[in-house]
């Protein structure tokens, strides 16, 4: 069965398109779609002419942004939290994430990426400046056109934290993991010790 | 193709969702600041909320509930 896996997939997706299309075309390819219905609009005009044809809710919407076709030099970031708005429509040279599969770095022409974050370290780099924060978790959105949204949900300078509080309450959690029973107790001592060790990390790194 | 079991987190499989799990890691983080910032990130901790419940089609009298965060 997994032998036969490349083939089929490879007629799946190909295959479909010479003929009649059985693959999904992606978003990109599809032309985007009218925001006025013609047929309507003309029938509408015939029965009332006086009155503007009601707009659709396509109508209401931005178009994509375009990529531009050379790679920009600069990445815009967007980093917000719940409470306030860290940094908006700033031009800076590299991002890198704490992503769930490991620190991402972000430079301009990055491919369109949704990348869930960990808790970790989010360092944003201008020139020579780099601007820690620790992130507890949340997503960064790369879109084609070289902007970033970072979001997360609580985000603080580096040395905001207190390394003895981090310690004690790694050493907590560590001692929660081992004596936790039911699972529930388990993942949050376990998301204690998750975060803790980030939290030691940023502090020594 | 892989089987539709895709590994899920930890947490998930706990029977946790994203939001409390992320909300357990904000209140984890706050409670590592040194002490001014600690005092104004307890501020955002703290959830109000106000609980009616409905008889016979009608809200009964509302409960305004002001709770730190859960867990």
């Amino acid at each position: 069965m997994y032998r036969q896996a490349p083939r089929l997939l490879i007629r799946a997706l190909t295959g479909g398109r010479r003929g009649a299309p059985a693959g999904r075309p992606f978003s990109t390819d599809v032309p985007a779609a009218p925001s006025e219905d013609a047929a309507f609009v003309e029938a509408w005009r015939k029965v009332a002419p006086n009155i503007d044809p009601p707009k659709t809710p396509l109508a209401f919407m931005k178009p994509r942004p375009p990529t531009p076709s050379s790679i920009p030099s600069k990445l815009t970031v967007n980093f917000v939290l719940p409470y306030q708005s860290e940094i908006s429509n700033k031009e800076v040279d590299m991002v890198i994430v704490p992503a769930t599969t490991g620190q991402m770095g972000v430079l301009p022409g990055h491919v369109s990426t949704i990348a869930e974050l960990k808790p970790g370290v989010l360092s944003v780099h201008e020139g020579s400046e780099v601007t820690k924060y620790f992130v507890s978790s949340g997503f960064a959105f790369i879109h084609a056109n070289s902007v970033t949204d970072i979001v997360a949900v609580e985000a603080v300078p580096v040395d905001h934290l207190d390394q003895s509080l981090v310690q004690k309450g790694l050493a907590d959690f560590t001692q929660k993991l081992n004596s936790a029973t039911t699972d529930l107790e388990k993942a949050e001592a376990q998301i204690g010790v998750d975060v803790h060790s980030a939290l030691n990390a940023a502090l020594s790194g | 193709m892989a089987s539709t079991t895709a590994a899920v987190p930890f947490w998930r499989a706990a029977g946790m969702t994203y939001i409390t799990y992320s909300n357990i890691c904000a209140s984890l983080v706050r409670g590592c600041l040194k002490d001014p910032h600690r005092s104004e990130a307890a501020a955002r901790e703290k959830v109000h909320f106000a609980i009616s419940k409905w008889a016979n089609g009608k809200p009964e009298k509302p409960s305004i509930r002001s709770d730190l965060l859960e867990q």
